[in-house]
């Protein structure tokens, strides 16, 4: 690896939701001393829009070449960090992310440091794995247009309609010999009162 | 395609290979014009199951008159035999020639870029439940076969009877969440539609005979949706007695048929005894019977409850984990028409996303193989559960190539690759080995590394984080796209760390995102028991678990277990491990 590493670590306090449990100032302390760590930047909801910026920001001030995001699960916000940093003109792919919400403060509550101690293990391991990452280019695959719907209802046959009404061809597929599910043998359905068929 | 099953689907978002088997019906869908003709003549008669057993059919049939298509089908496990001599009947009575008893099922394949699962409900069966006497009283019946007793369409034309002597009855209980909210005989969710079920039925029959007596016994009437009050308040003003209190047990007269009802009524904080003509048990919902079939299919998970697991339960309600796949309906928890069709909407909708943009970008997870490295064995192309490797010929000198947009990135042929010959993008093995020094270089004693599976055990980890679900904080994960990515160096790394115990965890065997993938990470694990027996370390060391992305119950528990078996490891036994391992491979 021959560019210099420039890792900028982002400690999210999610309001009360790690903050509340783990002491962040300790963690943000302890990412400074980590090697090729070169801003560490405190925030209380890094997500929202000024935490993306702050991020955006420090790409360009310190020249950061990788980041760490240390706050919820990168289930639900893997996504956003990515495109953020791709904003910023990083490669998405240079982004790591610390769970210290789901995987830390939400299920050790009482232990402020206990919990505290294992985040920074946390960032520090994602801090280590974000030397190795590497820039990738997604690949773009096409998509058939055309759609299978599983079950012919009411939820399916409205799905078929509704993807067919887009223009797209559909193959509904009925274990029955009718149509019609379970609401078929209804009489009447409310709170309208009005006939099933 | 009616009267037709799904029997495989291979490929990813955008680019899926559905096999669906369109059963033989016997009759030409397209020419019969439903004239009954065949019905009339045909000597079977068999239970009606449209009509709930009260009425019967003919083995050739439509199974009630709006049908789609409006075709006649033959059933044949009913019919007399396709041996003309032995029946024959329909065949010559069908003017339009569209009987054809030698009709083979037929078996499509068609691409898709997208899947809707709809698959839907099946009813709870009462016959569980002993003490409602369901099946041995004679009117004693189902919410299901209410339906069909007041519709104009059902057995006896709309007219209300009873099943024992075919007379109005006068006086009726109606009993609610049978099958619902019940520890034991049903499930302990809420079905969700049987209130404002039992309401509508109450006020059709106040519609259908206003002298009727209607009494519904309740433990919380949940009329929460738009409308629904204003129903349930329609009901009570209409004279429909409401009390609150489940019912221990109805008793059947024998003579008259009439029905003794005991309950609790909990308002009035007595016993009581009502004297019924008949009473209607308002069944819930149960996953659908065959739902396995689909899960397996599209790598589906479910709920505890049995219905699919979304994405994510308040911001992906209907996406599937699986890309691609979306939910609508009741295959993804009960809910009514008007909720179903909403969900339908949002799932076409999604679905239509994709479709239109006519492309999706894939993440850059896939696998990359060293030829410089490459010994031409073939294992990883042998392993690849998406048949992304294309085998290697070491005579002609031609080396596996991955196809990329086949691989989804499980990482299986890189684990099993014994010279280190695959790069796994994105998880490589130097990004996983770092992870494991960092984590185990402080107080590794008092840890314990777990590498957890995206799809499943990650997520069963973040569920029980959601659910506020404690567990020991010496637990540190290690997030892999699939277990089948745990390579054995990664393990034995870690004990060289200093780990006291190493988790390796996935999805269920019938979970895997990765087809098959997980039954590679069980093979490895079980090698690396044998080895570390014999090398004098404790396999209890390694553990293997399959948490779901629902358990996050199990992941809080599995995780207390870990603990207690941490505790037993000494410092002489890790140093002993480290020392053992410092030449294995």
């Amino acid at each position: 690896m021959s560019e210099q590493l420039r890792i900028g670590v982002f400690v999210c306090e999610c309001g009360l939701n790690i903050a509340g449990t783990v002491d962040c100032d300790a963690l943000s302390e302890d990412a400074k001393t980590l090697k090729d760590v070169v801003c560490v930047i405190k925030n209380k909801y890094t997500c929202a829009d000024p935490g993306q910026n702050e991020i955006k920001k420090a790409i360009g001030e310190y020249n950061l070449n990788r980041v760490v995001v240390a706050s919820c699960t990168p289930k639900i916000h893997e996504p956003t960090f990515r495109q953020c940093v791709a904003e910023a003109g990083l490669n998405p792919y240079l982004f790591e992310m610390a769970n210290i919400r789901e995987h830390c403060s939400w299920v050790h509550p009482h232990d402020r440091e206990k919990a505290t101690e294992k985040a920074r293990s946390l960032i520090r391991s994602a801090v280590s794995r974000a030397r190795y990452l590497q820039s990738q280019e997604e690949a773009t695959v096409p998509v058939t247009q055309s759609a299978l719907v599983i079950g012919g209802g009411v939820a399916g046959m409205q799905a078929a309609l509704e993807i067919a009404d887009a223009g797209f061809p559909v193959y509904l597929v009925e274990k029955q010999p009718s149509l019609g599910g379970i609401m078929a043998a209804l009489d009447k359905t409310y709170p309208t009162m009005d006939c099933s068929i | 395609m009616t009267y037709s099953e799904v029997e495989q689907i291979a490929g990813y978002v955008g680019n899926f290979k559905a096999r669906i088997r369109k059963k033989a019906r016997y009759v030409n869908e397209t020419e019969c014009t439903a004239c009954r003709a065949c019905a009339d003549i045909c000597p079977v008669a068999v239970p009606d199951e449209y009509q709930q057993g009260f009425s019967s059919r003919k083995a050739i049939y439509i199974p009630f008159p709006q049908a789609v298509p409006s075709a006649y089908v033959l059933d044949m496990n009913n019919c007399l035999g396709n041996n003309p001599i032995a029946c024959g009947k329909c065949q010559e009575a069908c003017e339009k020639k569209c009987i054809d008893y030698d009709m083979k099922d037929v078996i499509m394949e068609v691409d898709v870029g997208t899947v809707v699962v709809a698959t839907g409900v099946d009813v709870f069966d009462p016959s569980v439940i002993p003490e409602f006497g369901y099946g041995r009283h004679a009117n004693v019946i189902t919410s299901m076969e209410f339906e069909r007793l007041i519709c104009a369409g059902g057995p006896t034309d709309g007219h209300f009877i009873r099943p024992s002597d075919r007379q109005r009855p006068r006086r009726i209980g109606f009993v609610q969440c049978v099958g619902s909210r019940s520890r034991n005989g049903g499930n302990p969710y809420c079905s969700n539609i049987c209130c404002m079920n039992t309401v509508k039925d109450t006020l059709l029959l106040k519609e259908h005979y206003p002298d009727i007596q209607s009494s519904v016994y309740y433990m919380d009437i949940r009329a929460f949706g738009k409308g629904f009050e204003d129903l349930y308040m329609r009901s009570k003003e209409k004279g429909v007695r409401y009390i609150r209190g489940i019912p221990g047990r109805i008793d059947e007269d024998p003579d008259t048929k009439n029905l003794l009802l005991t309950v609790e009524n909990t308002t009035a904080n007595r016993i009581e005894k009502h004297d019924l003509d008949m009473v209607v048990l308002s069944v819930g919902v149960i996953p659908q019977r065959d739902a396995n079939v689909v899960q397996q299919l599209l790598t589906l998970s479910k709920t505890s409850d049995g219905f699919f697991m979304e994405s994510h339960p308040k911001l992906k309600p209907v996406d599937a984990p699986t890309k691609g796949v979306f939910f609508a309906g009741c295959a993804e928890a009960p809910k009514d028409v008007k909720d179903s069709v909403t969900q339908a909407g949002a799932a076409a909708s999604r679905s239509n996303i994709l479709l239109n943009a006519g492309k999706v970008k894939v993440e850059a997870i896939t696998s990359m193989i060293n030829k410089s490295q490459c010994t031409m064995c073939g294992i990883c192309a042998r392993v690849c559960p998406y048949n992304a490797i294309t085998a290697p010929d070491k005579k002609k000198g031609i080396y596996p190539v991955v196809i990329e947009a086949a691989c989804t990135g499980c990482g299986t042929c890189s684990a099993e690759c014994p010279f280190d010959a695959i790069t796994m993008r994105h998880f490589t093995d130097e990004q996983i080995m770092a992870q494991v020094e960092t984590l185990l270089a402080d107080k590794p004693m008092q840890k314990i590394l777990c590498f957890a599976c995206n799809w499943c055990s990650y997520a069963g980890g973040d569920m029980a984080g959601t659910s506020r679900l404690e567990y020991p904080s010496s637990i540190v994960l290690v997030r892999t796209m699939c277990s089948g990515r745990v390579d054995r160096k990664f393990v034995l790394h870690a004990f060289r760390c200093g780990a006291p115990l190493v988790m390796v965890s996935g999805c269920h065997f019938s979970d895997c995102h990765y087809i098959s993938a997980v039954t590679w990470t069980q093979r490895r694990v079980e090698r690396l028991w044998n080895d570390l027996e014999k090398w004098g370390i404790r396999p209890e060391r390694l553990q293997l678990e399959w948490i779901s992305a629902a358990e996050g119950q199990k992941f809080a528990r599995v995780m207390r277990e870990l603990e207690e078996l941490r505790e037993q490891v000494t410092v002489e036994e890790v140093e002993f491990t480290k020392k053992v391992l410092q030449n294995k491979k």
